[in-house]
């Protein structure tokens, strides 16, 4: 039975299992493959994304509870690279294999939207689910600044 | 085409290189004449102006990579040098993955040596672009070539003030003589505007957009997806299985079995679930009902090998270096200091698990790989395929993490017997379970060690054994004879003086497949060594960095003791510099706020020189390491930014197997499963983390993992510091602390 949801503004529809995760609809069925697999039990965030503006791990994500829903992925924040958060991503330097970077991007994005100007323990609580095995934290939280120091208005989620 | 086995990853590393084979390949198959090996191999440089620079007649540059792009930043270092030569604008350029050709390439990535083994071959194939240009123009003008210069991707007469892009140019360049890469003139390094300048990774947008295509992303018109079950025992078989119910899931298109293969690929077989998405085939392994013969390793556990590692050291060892007497030295000893170290074996926990996308058709095959050797994923599939190499185009994609993992080959194997079999393009996908199960693991070891200290507190005696399942031992077929060759690096030539200086080695045998992690035996040595330094620096009641200092004593050059015809010798003056930079910009001596403690450390690997500072705390048996303060010198420095990325991250790697991982063995098989039971430093446990460059005109030399061995030793000492208690086994547990 098909599931319709809006998929980065746009509405899309999907005619698979149930239980499938969003993850896998996503990566397999729709080709979006900015969005990846690192675990499969939600405990390394590589597959953020965001659903209804909230930052949110794909892998565990049945896609029949996306239905009627909002959902961003990393494709879904620019076409070019313009977000403040991918800006400041580049200007810091962040990323080095960059596998697990889209999910670190988009739970930055989520933490600024609800926190313009976080704090370094807002950036730790944020940011704890998602692992960066090259250990690129540093960087990270020094980008998150960076996004947060811009225009205001600019480090809005796209969803 | 060599077929004779590898001794060990510098010599397979560098016998890759030179032959542009994979020479693992002899141990699994027999010595098969290729058909192309009839067939004469370019020996003469291939024309640069195809093979490492492309440029279109409106001026579009595109510089080619023969490595592979795993988050050291190669894709950007590499082309740098290129551009230097080139007198391009850096900003202007395109980068594009060479094709696996090991007759052109040299392809292989790992043993940090990227940068040092490309730095003169790449320099002399840009500057042989460059003449070639500049020979062009020179014919177009009827001037002296010498009276031309390279300038802004053209080439300028100054007099004439004429001037023509290389797209202008490329076209007449290309069918000029290539110049002899031997004496063709490089740019004087005091010109350098590109090499030795922070340079921002070529390929971040993409991997801040989404758009960066890993090997997972990889997708061809019809392709399955598959995963395998293997037996969870290590060299445990296929006994019987039953399809029935995975086949009922919908999505599944097929169930087959394949075969393990030996040594070299070292795959374990098993149970091959194909499918119309990753999901379903996930699901469809679920349903298998398999019974495995799970074979003699059943019965190894991390008990049982302690129970090996500590019998052994109840017994002397081989003898792999005995300077003077240091037994007897240790029986007049008054004040003898003893310790032992253990390590556990560690999985590489790459964030993108293994994959590997090919089709092999009658013709010819096309695979996507994120592989560190791509030329021996190439000879594997034309292998498999019945196929010579040069029909099957390997597609070297970005990897999400390396650190050695992807130097194997297992998973390219696994996955041309499934295309093989089935004749449909296919991905073999790992799931994050397989990956921490079915890895290569770095070495489980431990450590004795025997020292003392003479009136006047010189260093009297250095006596180190060591038991462990050696790397060696797995990939050499004659190994276990030498299976002390791959375990001590460093520590066999120690800068510290002593007339008395013994090492001996026991092999300890296991199940559990062993292969290169980041940094390798660095990782274990530098521990051992900048731990027991810092012992006796304690014994002796000497500051940790001054005793250093003193034991290293006047400057001077120490042989490679495990590679004195080519390692490079340890250069105690650069040594003592790091050691001494680090401890400036760390402030070592000064006071600290109550409750922090400083430890160091430095070590010599991969031809570079690492010194860290760590500042800890330790508060209700949890360590909190608050700032790490590094000084390197790695040569030249390409990308001084990429330098200091690589040693951030081989520090939070390097405390990652200090605070978390641990592969742990029960019933023959890996107890641990995902990051809930083999965690990873995470953002709140990241310290401050600076790194000093010595902006050195050297040559360059490794900086992908020489970060590592340094950070464990200077953080147990800090946390000796801090508390007194000895940090012996890795990683920290709270029981240690107490």
């Amino acid at each position: 039975m098909a599931i319709t949801f809006t998929l980065n503004g746009k509405p899309q529809s999907v005619d698979v299992s149930p239980d499938m995760p969003l993850l896998w609809v996503l990566r397999d069925t729709l080709n979006m493959t900015g969005t990846k697999f690192g675990c499969g039990m939600a405990l390394c965030g590589a597959c953020t994304v965001h659903i209804n503006g909230e930052a949110t791990r794909s892998c565990i994500t049945a896609i029949s509870s996306v239905a009627g829903k909002k959902v961003t992925t990393i494709e879904g924040l620019s076409s070019d690279g313009s977000h403040p958060v991918q800006q400041a991503w580049m200007e810091e330097d962040v990323p080095q294999c960059g596998y697990c970077q889209s999910g670190q991007i988009m739970s930055a994005v989520a933490l600024l939207s609800k926190k313009p100007k976080p704090t370094d323990a807002d950036i730790d609580d944020a940011m704890s689910g998602n692992i960066c095995r090259c250990g690129t934290y540093q960087r990270i939280r020094k980008a998150i600044h960076r996004a947060a120091s811009m225009p205001a208005g600019k480090a809005k989620s796209a969803a | 085409m060599a077929t004779a086995p590898i001794v060990n990853r510098r010599d397979f590393l560098k016998k890759s290189a030179a032959s542009g084979t994979a020479l693992v390949i002899g141990f699994y198959l027999p010595a098969v004449a290729h058909a192309q090996e009839a067939q004469p191999q370019e020996k003469k440089p291939p024309n640069p102006l195809n093979a490492w620079v492309r440029i279109t007649p409106d001026n579009h540059v595109t510089l080619i990579l023969g490595k592979s792009e795993m988050g050291q930043g190669i894709m950007t270092a590499l082309p740098m040098i290129l551009a230097e030569e080139l007198y391009f604008d850096w900003k202007n350029v395109k980068i594009e993955q060479a094709p696996t050709n090991p007759n052109i390439y040299d392809h292989g990535t790992g043993g940090s040596g990227s940068v040092a083994g490309s730095w003169l071959p790449l320099r002399r194939a840009g500057a042989a672009a460059r003449e070639m240009l500049i020979s062009a123009a020179a014919a177009r003008w009827n001037v002296n070539p010498n009276t031309c210069v390279a300038k802004d991707g053209g080439v300028l007469h100054g007099a004439r003030k004429n001037f023509l892009t290389y797209g202008q140019l490329v076209e007449d360049a290309a069918k000029l003589p290539i110049p002899d890469f031997k004496t063709v003139p490089l740019k004087n390094s005091d010109e350098f505007t590109i090499v030795g300048h922070d340079t921002r990774r070529f390929e971040s947008r993409e991997k801040a957009t989404g758009a960066a295509k890993f090997g997972i992303d990889s997708r061809m018109p019809g392709m399955q997806f598959a995963v395998i079950a293997r037996c969870p025992v290590f060299g445990g078989k296929l006994k019987s299985f039953d399809a029935a119910k995975a086949k009922a899931v919908p999505g599944v298109k097929d169930v087959i079995a394949i075969d393990p293969v030996g040594p070299g690929a070292f795959t374990a077989g098993g149970v091959v679930v194909l499918a119309e998405n990753s999901w379903a085939a996930m699901q469809g392994r679920k349903a298998l009902q398999v019974t495995w013969d799970e074979g003699p390793a059943a019965s190894e556990s991390t008990d049982s090998l302690r129970k090996q590692f500590l019998d052994n050291a109840a017994k002397p060892g081989k003898v792999v270096r005995n300077d003077g007497d240091a037994d007897a030295a240790l029986s007049a000893t008054a004040k003898k200091i003893e310790a032992t170290y253990e390590f556990p074996f560690a999985c590489h926990a790459t964030m993108e698990p293994m994959n590997c996308t090919v089709h092999i058709r009658p013709d010819g095959a096309e695979a996507w790989i994120p592989t560190q050797a791509p030329q021996w994923a190439q000879e594997i599939i034309a292998k498999i395929g019945g196929l010579p190499p040069e029909k099957v185009i390997v597609h070297t994609t970005l990897m999400g993490g390396g650190f050695g993992r992807r130097y194997q080959a297992d998973f390219v194997m696994e996955a041309a017997q499934v295309a093989k079999a089935t004749g449909k393009p296919v991905m073999v996908l790992w799931t994050r379970e397989d990956d921490m199960q079915h890895g290569f693991y770095r070495p489980a070891s431990y450590h004795r060690f025997s020292g003392a200290l003479d009136e006047k507190g010189n260093l009297a005696v250095w006596k180190h054994f060591q038991t462990s399942t050696s790397i060696e031992a797995m990939w050499n077929p004659k190994g276990e004879e030498v299976a002390e060759k791959s375990e001590f690096a460093t520590a066999a030539f120690i800068p510290y003086q002593t007339p008395n200086y013994r090492i001996e080695y026991t092999l300890a045998k296991s199940s559990v497949p062993r292969a290169w992690w980041r940094s390798v035996e660095h990782s274990t040595s530098g521990f051992v060594v900048e731990s027991f330094v810092d012992e006796l620096a304690n014994a002796a009641s000497a500051d940790p960095l001054e005793f250093r200092l003193h034991l290293i004593g006047e400057d001077r050059k120490i042989p490679d003791f495990t590679n004195p015809k080519e390692g490079k010798p340890l250069d105690t003056a650069r040594l003592k510099a790091v050691l001494r930079l680090a401890a400036e910009k760390a402030d070592w001596g000064k006071p600290l706020p109550k409750d922090i403690f400083r430890g160091i450390a430095g070590y010599y690997s991969f031809e570079s020189y690492t010194a860290a500072v760590v500042e800890a705390s330790v508060k209700d048996g949890a360590v909190k390491v608050r700032r790490v303060v590094y000084a390197v010198d790695c040569g030249r420095p390409i990308n001084p930014e990429g330098v200091r990325a690589q040693v951030e991250s081989a520090a939070i790697y390097g405390l990652s197997a200090t605070l978390h991982d641990a592969i742990t063995i029960k019933g023959g098989r890996v107890e641990q499963s995902n990051f809930n039971d083999y965690e990873m430093p995470r953002m709140s446990g990241t310290p401050k983390t600076e790194v000093h460059v010595v902006m050195s005109k050297g040559e360059p030399t490794g900086i992908g993992e020489p970060g590592l061995p340094v950070i464990a030793p200077a953080l147990c000492n800090a946390i000796y510091a801090a508390t007194k208690k000895r940090i012996r086994r890795l990683p920290i547990r709270s029981e240690d602390l107490a």
